[in-house]
């Protein structure tokens, strides 16, 4: 059987299996460590009671849409106060009110960021709090 | 058809192979900037538009240019024009491509540009730009395609198609139009604040984009074995004077307004481009080179026996071609931010990494064109004899 | 059941965009559990139908009074200090009448007016271009007569920067932080690629508190005794600050014959004319 151009052919398929394996390649050996996010910043150990603005199944999945929210009610329609789905009030801001609390951006926000792939660029401009080096 | 663009001479390959180089340098310049910023270029807080803008703003107008092929064959029955409207047509999608992709390099958050469509503004002109735009190239797609494909077939295209061409005649009026409104709506700008910025960016596009499709036809001519015809170009040739004399005369006209009015605010930026403010007079040289080519390409097109002879024709559209460059790629932006709104003067000249990002842009343009260009000739050739039934 | 090459395709098109659509109706539908969470306003923030300022020249007499103005403003809200003309970002600053208000030069003028550095800064037009050129309304209009700045919208495409007919606007060349000489931890920077400027202190104003550079010019005022360079208010409250100024001094705006309504008013002179 004869394949027209066939070395062409071969060439291409070459590159293109090189290049749809290439994410598995490249990470072969790679460790493959589960995020463990801590929540032992002085700020947090110093609440009496310990929550988030919302539950921790919620915050898991829908921080981002909250943000989003917030954004939005801050910046476009000047509210700043946020009423929890427990009727508590908290001031609309990522900056002091989230890092507040967690103030070690490394071992929290990053830890699920790095292991998910995913590089947020809110902190190019909201001041993430300067972390000790430990 | 596709296929023909990718078949050619060594000479095409070696053309190809040099704008894909051009390409490859502009984008490497281009991540650089996507880097550091857009501070790598000229620009500045007083002239917060530069190279980019006056580049995207001077190939709007050789966009546009399509609709002096369409006009007279589709709606005058002019036959002349049968076997080159696809010339302006694949001239219109090269050159709205780089339109797109200055505009796109002149962004500050190019990431973003979604946020122009995610949150439609039917009041900001700049939303329109982007409809127009897109819609015309879009559009140029589709008939080109269409129609050559039914040449090629030896068939008359499809009877959708025809609505399709009259919409885009006023659709590149429309171009032009809302791309001068960007300018001509701003209040602080008195420089762009004009009533007939408008008819001066259409008129020189009128004059720019077909004197380019007569060097490129005298090309085509020279390098393939499909003639454009002696007549079509002199047609061309008759519609680049007329645009280029109005062009001429609307400047003139805002000359006369800014100088016999005296009022400052008018004859500031004029005086800048031409005489310089102080020590300041970076662009005169260039503004001067954009009038006498001007003038020299004036001489060459009215008089019958030069514009008759197609090497002083050819001479003549480079001169056009090149005047309206600069006056409109380069010096129409460029004095509309000079002085600043405190009545200081902060010049501007483009960077190289800016320079060679915009080469980059253009041979892209260069690139789509050749392709298309390739394509239609090569139909042309095939069907040489039949007649264009459209 | 036969089917053709064409006839397939249409089919497996249909059936994709059939397929996203759907799923996209029905995640915007479904509720995200937020059904008892609401936003308010702080119960601090002050109220207007329009901010505006007035700016008595006259006060500002030494040098230092102009930089704790300035200096108020650039500091709390991380102004970068680039360094140079070209690249420069400024929400407030300083410069002489001929520059600020050109149109009304005037050569027999008195020259202490003449050689005084007027304070500059956005001036939250009512008719704001910069608000009507924005292609995806990053830069808008408060009800309260704020021109407001979003930069998580902005795209970077100056065209607020080529309207705006007082250069008010400034834009991020290049990456501000290495150039802020002291972060305020509370307030965010920007980043590259955005346009920034004034914006009468929204944040503060949300809490209760006045601009900051009203506030430090009322601070010089307390030290130096008489009365402020900076007035803030609400131009429709007959009762306000600003208005009862207004009404009893002579004050121009910049470009007024552009129709921009600016916001900003420059007492010149009046009862107390100097």
């Amino acid at each position: 059987m004869r394949i027209y151009d066939g070395g062409k052919i071969i060439i291409g398929l070459v590159i293109f299996v090189g290049l749809v394996t290439f994410p598995f390649f490249y990470n072969i050996g790679k460790p493959n460590v589960k995020p463990e996010p801590k929540l032992d910043t002085p700020e947090i150990q110093k609440l009496t009671e310990k929550k988030c603005v919302e539950s921790k199944a919620f915050m898991r999945a829908e921080h981002m849409k909250l943000l989003y929210t917030w954004r939005d009610a801050a910046v476009r329609a000047g509210e700043r106060i946020y009423v929890n789905s427990e009727g508590k009030q908290f001031t609309i801001s990522l900056q002091n009110t989230c890092m507040h609390c967690h103030s070690n951006k490394k071992k929290f926000c990053d830890e699920c960021h790095t292991y998910m792939a995913v590089k947020p660029y809110c902190w190019n401009c909201h001041i993430a709090p300067k972390e000790k080096e430990t | 058809m596709v296929e023909k663009a990718l078949t050619g001479s060594r000479r095409y390959w070696a053309w190809m192979s040099f704008l894909l180089f051009l390409i490859g340098v502009g984008f490497f310049f281009y991540l650089r900037q996507f880097e550091y910023g857009l501070g790598i270029t000229g620009m500045s807080r007083d002239v917060s538009w530069g190279l980019y803008i006056g580049q995207f703003t001077f190939l709007v107008g050789v966009a546009a240019s399509a609709v002096m092929l369409v006009i007279p064959f589709y709606l005058h029955d002019f036959k002349k024009f049968g076997k080159i409207v696809i010339l302006g047509e694949f001239l219109a999608v090269s050159a709205v491509t780089m339109c797109l992709l200055f505009i796109f390099t002149d962004m500050g958050q190019p990431t973003r540009v979604l946020n122009v469509i995610l949150h439609p503004t039917p009041n900001s002109i700049m939303f329109w730009d982007m409809l127009v735009l897109n819609g015309y190239l879009v559009l140029n797609i589709i008939i080109g395609w269409i129609t050559l494909s039914a040449d090629r077939k030896g068939v008359k295209p499809p009877t959708w198609i025809k609505p399709l061409i009259y919409l885009s005649i006023p659709w590149a009026f429309s171009i032009h139009t809302v791309t001068a409104f960007l300018y001509a709506g701003l209040p602080g700008r008195h420089f762009w604040l004009s009533a007939i910025m408008a008819a001066r960016f259409l008129a020189s596009a009128f004059a720019g984009g077909p004197a380019l499709l007569i060097i490129l036809a005298l090309l085509v001519r020279r390098l393939s074995k499909f003639d454009p015809g002696k007549e079509p170009i002199q047609a061309l040739g008759k519609i680049v004077t007329y645009a280029m004399i109005a062009n001429v005369f609307f400047l003139s006209l805002e000359f006369f307004t800014a100088f016999y009015s005296g009022v400052p605010g008018h004859m500031k930026s004029f005086v800048y481009l031409y005489s310089g403010i102080a020590k300041y007079a970076k662009l005169v040289p260039l503004m001067w080179t954009s009038a006498i080519l001007a003038l020299a390409s004036l001489v060459l097109l009215v008089i019958p026996a030069t514009r008759r002879h197609e090497t002083l024709l050819a001479i003549a559209c480079v001169s056009v071609f090149i005047s309206l460059w600069i006056d409109k790629g380069f010096g129409l932006v460029i004095g509309g931010f000079i002085p600043n709104p405190f009545e200081r003067v902060t010049e501007y000249w483009p960077t190289s990494p800016e320079i060679l990002i915009s080469l980059g842009i253009w041979a892209v343009g260069f690139l789509v064109l050749t392709a298309l260009y390739k394509i239609a000739i090569a139909v042309r050739e095939e069907t040489e004899g039949i007649e264009i039934e459209h | 059941m036969k089917i053709n090459r064409r006839q397939f395709l249409k089919i497996a098109g249909a059936s994709t965009v059939l397929g996203l659509g759907g799923t996209a109706v029905v995640n915007m539908i479904a509720n995200d559990g937020l059904e008892a969470s609401h936003v308010m306003t702080d119960e601090r923030a002050l109220l207007a139908k329009r901010w505006a300022m007035a700016i008595d020249m006259r006060k500002f007499t030494t040098e230092e009074d102009y930089r704790r103005v300035i200096n108020a403003c650039h500091s709390i809200h991380n102004v970068p200090d680039i360094g140079n003309p070209k690249d420069e970002v400024k929400w407030i600053w300083s410069d002489g009448y001929e520059h600020v208000f050109p149109g009304q030069e005037n050569e027999y003028m008195e020259e202490s007016i003449k050689e005084l550095p007027f304070i500059v800064l956005c001036n939250h037009c009512d008719n704001p271009p910069c608000v009507r050129v924005c292609p995806t309304k990053a830069t808008f209009k408060r009800k309260d007569g704020i021109v407001m700045m979003d930069q998580h919208r902005c795209i970077g495409c100056r065209f607020c920067m080529a309207a705006c007919p007082f250069g008010a606007r400034s834009f991020n060349w290049k990456d501000p932080r290495p150039f802020i000489k002291k972060e305020n931890l509370e307030y965010p920077t920007r980043t590259k690629g955005v346009v920034e400027k004034c914006t009468f202190c929204f944040e503060r104003i949300a809490k209760g508190l006045i601009p900051a550079c009203v506030e430090a010019s009322q601070a010089i005022a307390k030290e130096r005794g008489g009365e402020p360079g900076m007035f803030f208010g609400d131009l429709q409250d007959q009762n306000s600050e600003v208005r009862k100024i207004l009404s009893s001094h002579f004050s121009i705006r910049r470009k007024p014959e552009l129709g921009t309504e600016p916001s900003v008013f420059y007492i010149i002179g009046g009862e107390n004319n100097g």
